[in-house]
Parts: C-alpha cells; sequence; structure tokens
C-alpha cells in the first residue's frame, strides 16, 4: 500500500524584545544565571504579571505577515503544570482567543509552478521557561541546578494547519515563516540557540483516504536539516509498524539527532492535564482598529513583494531576486548600491559573489560589511570607464574589505590602473614575441590555440593591468604578421 | 487619655501636639501584645526591633514638623502581606521559613507615610477558612470570648484591633475575610470594590476576588486606611486607574433621602434571633436618621457559595502551585522530583488548604472544566447582574454580615459546609466586585459583638463610609470595649 504523510507543525519564535513578556527583567542571553531575575519571573508570592506592550506589536506585526486575523480581544490563560523550570507551576499562555487566527503561507515547492498554501490555525503569546543544568554544580552532591534567565522571555507559538505533506514541504514552510520573522526584525531566527524551534505533529494515512491517522508529536527539532530527518525518519518509522501489522499510537516523541531517530517521550495516557483557564492576574488584551492599521502601515515590504519589485522595476531573474531577498539587510545593501549608481545585475552579481564569500570567511553580517554599498558602486564605476578591469576589480575589492578604504584609495596605492596605452602594451607584446619564437611559428603555422598563451603572458607581464580588449586587439595584428 | 482607647485620628493629634511620642505609643503597644498574647494569639511574628527604630524614626519626622496622619502609628498587617527582610507565613508551614525580598505596595505605601510596623498577623492558612483556626501558628481567640473565634480568615486582624495589640491593621478578603472578623470582633472592616487596592505583594488566594482593606476601631480611620492604600498600581493590572477620592472629607454629610436596599434573599429562616435584633435595630436607626428603606432582590443569592468555591478554589489550585519547595519555602527531603513535590506539599500544607487545592483541580479537569468553572463564571455574571439592577434604583444596601455572632472554637472546624455557610451574606459581594463595610451595631445576649454590612456600588467606598459614619454618630456600639 502507499501511504500518504500528513503534518502539522507549531513553531515557537522567540521575540527579540529587550524585556521580558511579564517583567521589566533583561532577556539577554548567556548572563550569569539567575542574573536577570526579579519576583515576578522568579514565581515569588504575591508577585503579578504585567504585559509587555512590545510583544503584542511584535504579535500583530507577525500576524499581519502571515495574513492572519487580529482578535479584538483576546485573553491570556494559564496552562498548570509542574517542573522545576516553571517557576509558578503555570505557564501563561494563550489558549482560547489567541491573538492570530485563520492565516496562511504560500509556500514554493521544487518543480512546481503554482506555490501551495498553507494555513496557519493561529499565533499566540506566551512566557517561556527557565532551563535546568545538571551536573555542573560545584559543592556535594549530584544535584540539578536551575536557571530561571530565561524564564518569562516573550515567545510566539504558531500553529499550522495539517496541510503539510511532506518533510521537504515542511521545510519550505519554515524557512519562510523564519525568514518572514526575522525579516520584520522581531526574532534573531538562531535555531541552535532555541530561538526558532519547532515540533512536528506527523501521521500517514492510505493514498486517497479522508481520514487522518493517528499522530505522533516530535519535539526538539532545532535545525531545518534536523526537521527533515525527523519527519522522513517517522513517517517511515509508521509506515512500517502498520506495514507490520501494528498500530499508532498517540504519543509525545523526541528526536535525536546523533541517532536521527525518534523515541517515546510520553503516551496519550500520561500526557498532562494542562487544566487552562483564563489568568485572573491580567485583564482581557483589547486591541483596537486602529493599533492594527497603524502596525499594518509600519511594516517593511515582505521578501516575497520585494523580490516582484525586484523582478520587474530593475528587471532581475527570478533566482537573483530569490538569493538577494534571503535577508532584509542583504536586500537592503543591494537596493543601496542601486541607489548609489551601481547597475542592478552587477551589484547583485558582486553580492551573491565575492560579498558573500568574503563575508562567510571572515564570518560577519552584511550589516558589518567593510564595504558600503556606495563603495561597492564606485568601484562598478571603475570598471565600466575602463580605470580598471573586472579582474584587477577583485584584487581592489579585497582591498576595500580589509581596510573599508574606498576603490579609488586602493587603486591608487596600489598602481592598479588599467594599462589602454597601445605602444606601451606592443612594448611588451615584442618582448613576449621574442622569447616565444617558437610558440610564434605554431600560431603561423595554424594552431590558433597558442593565442590564448600569449594573452595569459602578456597579462601576467603587465602584472594584469593591461586592458584585455587592447591586449587581443594588439596581439592579434602581431600575430598575424 | 489612654493610649489604647486612641483612633488614629486620636493618636495623631497626640503626637502632634507632643504629648506622646511615637517611641512611647509603640512601646506601650508592644508591651500590650507581650501581655495579651497568650491570651489572644493575635500575631505569628512581632517586629519589635523594627517597631521601635520606625517609632524612632517618626519622631525625628514630628521633630521636624513632619507630621503626616500616619506618622508614628503603629499599624500591624495580616501575615499575607509581603514584608522585605521579615518573615511572611500565609499562617502556612509552607513559608515558616519566607524571608520576603520585596514588600506588598499597600505596606509600602502606609511605610511611605511613617507608619511603624508591629507586626504580622495570624490568620486561617492561606486565608482560606472563616475562624482563623486553619492557621499552622495556633488559634487565635476572641478577645470578647476567648472560648469563641475571632472570625476569619483575617482573624488576627480583627481581634489585634479590639484587644488594642494594634491602632488599625490591614487585611485582605476573598468570600468575607475582612467584613466577618470585624463583625465578630466588634470592628469596623472595609473590602474596597475589586481593582480600588493593589493587590501586589500580597500572597494570593483567589486572585479575582482578593482585595486588600482596613480593620479599624471607627468609621474615620477606616477612611484614612483606605486613603493611604487605595490607588492605580503598575504592577497590578487588575488594579484601577481612577482618582482616589477624599473619603474622610465627605464623611459628615449625613444620610438624609440616601436609598438603602433590603435584599429580601438575605433576611433567611435561619438567621440567628439576635443578629436578627442588631439588623432592626440598625434600620430603625437608618430611618430616624432620614435614609428611605427599598425592598429590592437579589435573586441568584442562592447560588452564591456554590459558585464561590468552585472559581476561588480553581484559582486557588493553580496559584498555590509554586508552593513546590523548589525556590523558597518548605522543602522535604526526597530521592527524585515527584517525591520532592509531594512530601514538600504534604508536610507543607494543611488539610483545609489540602482540600480547595483537590476541590479547584477538579473542578478546572478537562472534562469537568465546562460543568463546574465554566458553569461558575456564568452564574457569578448573573449575580453581579443582581447587584447592577439593584443598583440603578438603590444608593446601597444594608444586611448582616454572618448569620450568627461569633461560634465556640472547635465547633465547626471539622464541618467543612458550615464553615462555609458562615460567609452566605459576604461572598455575592466578592463575586459581584463591588465594595461592602462591616459596621458594629450591636451585641448577642453573650455579649458577642454584631456587624452588619452595607453594600456600596462599585467604587462607592465614599458612599458606604459616610452611611457608616452617620450611623455610629447615631449609636454607641463601636465605643464598647472587650474587657480584656
Amino acid at each position: 500500500m502507499r501511504y500518504q504523510p500528513v503534518i502539522g507543525l507549531e513553531v515557537h519564535v522567540q521575540l527579540l524584545t529587550d524585556t521580558k513578556i511579564f517583567c521589566g527583567c533583561s532577556t539577554t542571553f548567556g548572563a550569569e544565571p539567575n542574573s536577570h531575575t526579579c519576583p515576578v519571573c522568579l514565581g515569588m508570592p504575591g508577585a503579578l504579571p504585567v504585559l509587555n506592550k512590545k510583544v503584542v506589536e511584535f504579535a500583530i506585526k507577525a500576524g499581519l505577515s502571515t495574513n492572519c486575523s487580529i482578535t479584538p480581544r483576546s485573553i491570556f490563560a494559564r496552562k498548570n503544570y509542574f517542573y522545576p523550570d516553571l517557576p509558578k507551576g503555570y505557564q501563561i499562555s494563550q489558549f482560547e482567543d489567541p491573538i492570530c487566527q485563520w492565516g496562511w503561507l504560500d509556500i514554493k515547492i521544487e518543480g512546481q509552478d503554482e506555490p501551495k498554501r498553507i494555513h496557519i490555525t493561529r499565533i499566540h503569546m506566551e512566557e517561556d521557561a527557565g532551563k535546568l543544568v545538571h551536573g555542573e554544580l560545584s559543592g556535594p552532591g549530584d544535584g540539578s541546578g536551575v536557571d530561571l534567565n530565561r524564564a518569562c522571555t516573550p515567545l510566539l507559538e504558531v500553529v499550522s494547519e495539517p496541510d503539510i505533506r511532506s518533510s521537504d514541504e515542511a521545510v519550505s514552510y519554515l524557512k519562510q515563516l523564519h525568514q518572514i520573522v526575522t525579516w520584520l526584525g522581531i526574532c534573531d531566527g538562531n535555531m541552535e540557540e532555541g530561538s526558532f524551534r519547532c515540533d512536528a505533529n506527523v501521521s500517514v494515512m492510505p493514498v486517497g483516504s479522508d481520514t487522518f491517522g493517528t499522530r505522533a508529536e516530535i519535539k526538539n527539532v532545532n535545525s531545518f536539516k534536523f526537521v527533515k530527518q525527523a519527519i522522513d525518519y517517522e513517517i517511515q518509522r509508521q509506515i512500517d509498524l502498520i506495514e507490520d501489522g501494528g498500530t499508532i499510537v498517540q504519543e509525545t516523541r523526541l528526536f535525536d539527532p546523533n541517532s536521527g531517530t525518534t523515541r517515546s517521550m510520553r503516551s496519550k495516557e500520561e500526557a498532562h492535564d494542562y487544566r487552562y483557564f483564563p489568568d485572573p492576574d491580567l485583564v482581557p488584551l483589547v486591541i483596537s482598529e486602529e493599533w492594527v492599521e497603524s502596525t499594518r502601515k509600519g511594516l517593511p515590504e515582505l521578501p516575497e513583494q520585494r523580490q516582484q519589485r525586484f523582478m520587474t522595476d530593475l528587471g532581475l531573474p527570478l533566482y537573483d531576486a530569490e538569493v538577494l531577498t534571503a535577508s532584509r539587510a542583504q536586500a537592503d545593501y543591494f537596493e543601496a548600491g542601486v541607489a548609489a549608481g551601481g547597475n542592478a545585475k552587477a551589484v547583485g552579481n558582486w553580492i551573491m559573489g565575492e560579498i558573500t564569500r568574503s563575508l562567510n570567511d571572515s564570518g560577519a553580517s552584511i550589516e558589518a560589511c567593510p564595504v558600503t554599498p556606495a563603495q561597492l558602486a564606485e568601484l562598478l564605476k571603475l570598471i565600466d570607464n575602463g580605470t580598471i578591469s573586472g579582474k584587477i576589480a577583485k584584487t581592489v575589492f579585497e582591498g576595500m574589505f580589509r581596510t573599508g578604504k574606498d576603490a579609488a584609495a586602493i587603486v591608487e596605492e596600489q598602481g592598479l590602473v588599467q594599462v589602454s596605452d597601445s605602444s606601451a602594451i606592443e612594448g611588451i607584446i615584442d618582448e613576449i614575441m621574442a622569447a616565444n619564437a617558437g610558440q610564434v611559428e605554431e600560431y603561423r603555422g595554424g594552431k590558433e590555440k597558442v593565442f590564448g598563451f600569449f594573452v595569459g603572458q602578456v597579462m601576467r607581464a603587465s602584472k594584469g593591468k593591461a586592458n584585455p580588449s587592447v591586449v587581443n586587439e594588439l596581439l592579434l595584428n602581431k600575430l598575424k604578421g | 487619655m489612654n493610649i489604647f482607647d486612641m483612633t488614629i485620628h486620636e493618636l495623631h493629634a497626640a503626637l502632634k501636639g507632643k504629648q506622646l511620642s511615637s517611641m512611647e505609643a509603640t512601646g506601650a503597644m508592644l508591651e500590650r501584645i507581650e501581655a495579651l498574647e497568650p491570651q489572644i494569639g493575635s500575631y505569628i511574628t512581632v517586629t519589635r526591633e523594627q517597631a521601635l527604630e520606625a517609632a524612632g524614626a517618626a519622631d525625628k519626622k514630628i521633630a521636624e514638623g513632619n507630621c503626616d496622619i500616619l506618622t508614628g502609628i503603629p499599624l500591624a498587617l495580616k501575615d499575607i502581606f509581603l514584608t522585605e527582610g521579615i518573615r511572611t507565613t500565609c499562617g502556612s508551614r509552607i513559608l515558616d521559613n519566607f524571608i520576603p525580598p520585596y514588600s506588598a505596595t499597600s505596606w509600602e505605601k502606609l511605610r511611605d507615610r511613617g507608619a511603624v510596623l508591629l507586626g504580622k498577623l495570624n490568620q486561617d492558612e492561606f486565608a482560606m477558612g472563616s475562624s482563623s483556626e486553619s492557621s499552622a501558628y495556633g488559634t487565635t481567640r476572641n478577645p470578647w470570648n476567648t472560648s469563641c473565634i475571632p472570625g476569619g480568615s483575617s482573624g488576627g486582624s480583627a481581634s489585634a484591633v479590639a484587644a488594642r495589640q494594634a491602632i488599625a491593621t490591614l487585611g485582605t478578603d476573598t468570600g468575607g475575610s475582612i467584613r466577618q472578623p470585624a463583625s465578630h470582633c466588634g470592628c469596623v472592616g472595609l473590602k474596597p470594590t475589586y481593582g480600588r487596592v493593589s493587590r501586589y505583594g500580597v500572597i494570593a488566594y483567589a486572585s479575582s476576588l482578593d482585595q486588600v482593606g482596613p480593620l479599624t476601631i471607627d468609621v474615620e480611620d477606616c477612611a484614612t486606611m483606605l486613603e493611604a492604600v487605595a490607588g492605580y498600581d503598575p504592577k497590578d493590572s487588575t488594579s484601577v486607574n481612577t482618582p482616589v477620592p477624599d473619603y474622610s472629607a465627605n464623611l459628615k454629610q449625613g444620610v438624609k433621602g440616601l436609598k438603602i436596599g433590603l435584599p429580601k434573599e438575605y433576611f433567611i429562616d435561619g438567621l440567628d434571633p439576635d443578629v436578627q435584633q442588631a439588623m432592626t435595630a440598625a434600620i430603625e436607626t437608618y430611618r430616624r436618621l432620614g435614609a428611605e428603606f427599598v425592598d429590592i432582590s437579589l435573586p441568584h443569592t442562592d447560588y452564591a457559595v456554590a459558585t464561590y468555591y468552585l472559581i476561588a478554589t480553581a484559582e486557588a489550585s493553580s496559584n498555590l502551585a509554586r508552593y513546590d519547595g523548589v525556590r523558597f519555602g518548605h522543602r522535604a527531603d526526597a530521592d527524585a522530583l515527584l517525591g520532592m513535590y509531594t512530601k514538600s506539599r504534604s508536610e507543607g500544607f494543611g488539610a483545609e488548604v489540602k482540600r480547595r487545592i483537590m476541590l479547584g483541580t477538579y473542578a478546572l479537569s478537562s472534562g469537568y472544566y465546562d460543568a463546574y468553572y465554566v458553569k461558575a463564571q456564568k452564574v457569578r455574571t448573573l449575580i453581579m447582574n443582581d447587584f447592577i439592577r439593584s443598583f440603578a434604583e438603590v444608593d446601597v444596601m444594608l444586611t448582616p454580615v454572618a448569620p450568627t455572632p461569633a461560634f465556640k472554637i472547635g465547633e465547626k472546624i471539622n464541618d467543612p459546609l458550615q464553615m462555609y455557610l458562615s460567609d452566605i451574606f459576604t461572598i455575592p459581594v466578592n463575586l459581584a466586585g463591588t465594595c461592602a463595610m462591616s459596621l458594629p451595631a450591636g451585641f448577642s445576649a453573650a455579649g458577642l459583638p454584631i456587624g452588619v454590612q452595607l453594600i456600596g456600588k462599585p467604587f462607592g467606598e465614599e458612599t458606604i463610609l459616610r452611611a457608616g459614619y452617620a450611623f455610629e454618630q447615631a449609636t454607641e456600639w463601636h465605643t464598647r470595649k472587650a474587657a480584656i
């Protein structure tokens, strides 16, 4: 029998606010354990939560950018369970009436012209838990420590409908969502540190069936690669189990990145009864139409709209437009370069080529690129007006990247101005022809391939500064004799 | 004048007139506390050193000419208010070793005006009870008859005022926990409108019902204390941002033409004859003062106790989850996490608290949530609507506070249902979120105080204080003192 996988994703997006969702503590990562805490995020008796307005703003942005409706009156709920990293014994989250509902994303699928629509059930706000530190404590015993710096940091949970049908679709949906939240500047997107993490609900059913199979929820998948691995493994595990006459049980499974497998964490019977109820410490969150509209007006142009504009207004091919809009910073860099007078296609090529390579080598982000967009445009001008060759330009760029200096300054310092003066070049050609009389004979005997050898020799002798088209022209005349 | 007969206003006048220092007043109070504690047991913790230090600081302020109405006045707090650096137990063994790192907003407001803290007062554990017998720190006794309970849960707050072990106190009221003990101990106790006073730093029992309020010797002191603690607090999202009226300024305007509603559901057959007698007399007094009476109905009153015990316990089951032995409070030795949780909580919580946690957990459980918690919320709305409808016709309501005067210690402790019914007249006010005050209005044949309840419109504290003041001027009940 052939099987159809059915997948729904729950994505946790850690928001880039300066302070926590219900108190004024800093959200900075990596501080001394429990140094960013106060009575509220420690769950002290008598402490009360106060909602951070920035979190609401970010949630509205995320909702509008994923085609959601913004709930005019949304409420916070308590999700009750005991765990040492959860100071109050409940997590403040949203259950009924979350802030965003009924959205969608259109994702591109390899080999298909039409995008596929993945519906988003809801986006809600919630607080994160702290973390446990095992086996690193000094002192007697082998106790575990609790670090509550992360407790109460703001999260969005984005829940999709079970519209996803393969691991590739899942990855494509995740990448698009990742691009949107980083593009909006509401999440740093760091998957390794858990700023963007995903749980996958996976089931299989016979092809043609309209009844979903029993699902397993896979937790702890923190890279695009692992998402694909975990889902593929789980699909195959379920198919194998059914084929062997077994039945799938509803359970929570943990992905193990080392083995690429999933293993059972708890069954449905062991599942918590979270006893959700509206949090009486927080009043209903009323969001006015004006607030939604002013947020909508403040939204940046989203990646897809920008791609479209790059193609229609600047004439870029689809591939270039897609690559250049991979991040908002990169698209901004590109547009600044074009605005400074650079040719769009050339600016794009340089970003996708030299700039990306140099940034990767140095580990810097494009925001911190030592060569500004205006400097790149100046470099391109020097190529266009023949001051330097395209080849020399790469050397100039290296200098610019290293020192932050303008192109003209590097050219000047290193004496890299292109030589187009035919008498100077002729002199070089004559010397080379004299020194390589044998090859001259070969050429004249009809072996035209040798031409390339002469071009190379001339360029080397001129240290790359000779204007290649002048070299070609003169060399051709001289060799023909 | 004997300092133990003084109200806040009288002591303030004496301090300001330099007839007395705060050090003397505080010292005398501390001595009286020490002398009477074996009989009454109002306090869990007496903060003698801090009190004398604060009194010294107050005297310095007074000498410099800065004598606010609360400067140098020795007060005490229910042990539910967090006090930085001073043990706060909430009457529970689970917080036996808990020294808070911060203070409740309401205490900060009093402290910033120069008030002196004498100590922390006994209460039912986590404010769950109507007799102060569920405390892990012993039973508080009624100063009028030490074989009787003082009421609860703010029993120590009421007994300390009645026994003059503090000039005034703060309590909290979730279902009657200020008004019922005030009634049983013969003092004035006011539960403000929900949102009027910050709950920040007050240990939560049932968050949607809890309110902070004063217990005092008379209405004028009550107005002064409320004025001091009321107001918006950015740290409490449920506190309401409306201006605090000058309660004291409008006290003396009388009740002529005031429309007082008498809800028929509060005059039940089982009402104690002494309580009935006090009610009849109170109605007569108000009639004489020029108030008009209107018969009204609050038809959903019968459902209030059941509704309360679903909502309050549901919230409590979640509010008390933080007492897990991980970060503060009692932690039992155990081999593994689950054992630590169950053992710490089993040892730390008393029977009534456990009962309510279980009730509330059940009410919120999957499959029961709609039938219990959701249904209770709907009934709560109906009860609220009862009040809104009636307040279109009347300015205040007059009712009994409790169906009986103070009962004997041990009488109801093993009968939770009977205990729960002692709050039938106070609980609806919490569910409706409005304000009410207990006023001394008579004595039983056995010599126990009886209070009557004035219920006001939301944020109508000014009106009930004014009505209470007029009543007090026309009667002498508040001037009687427990013979202790």
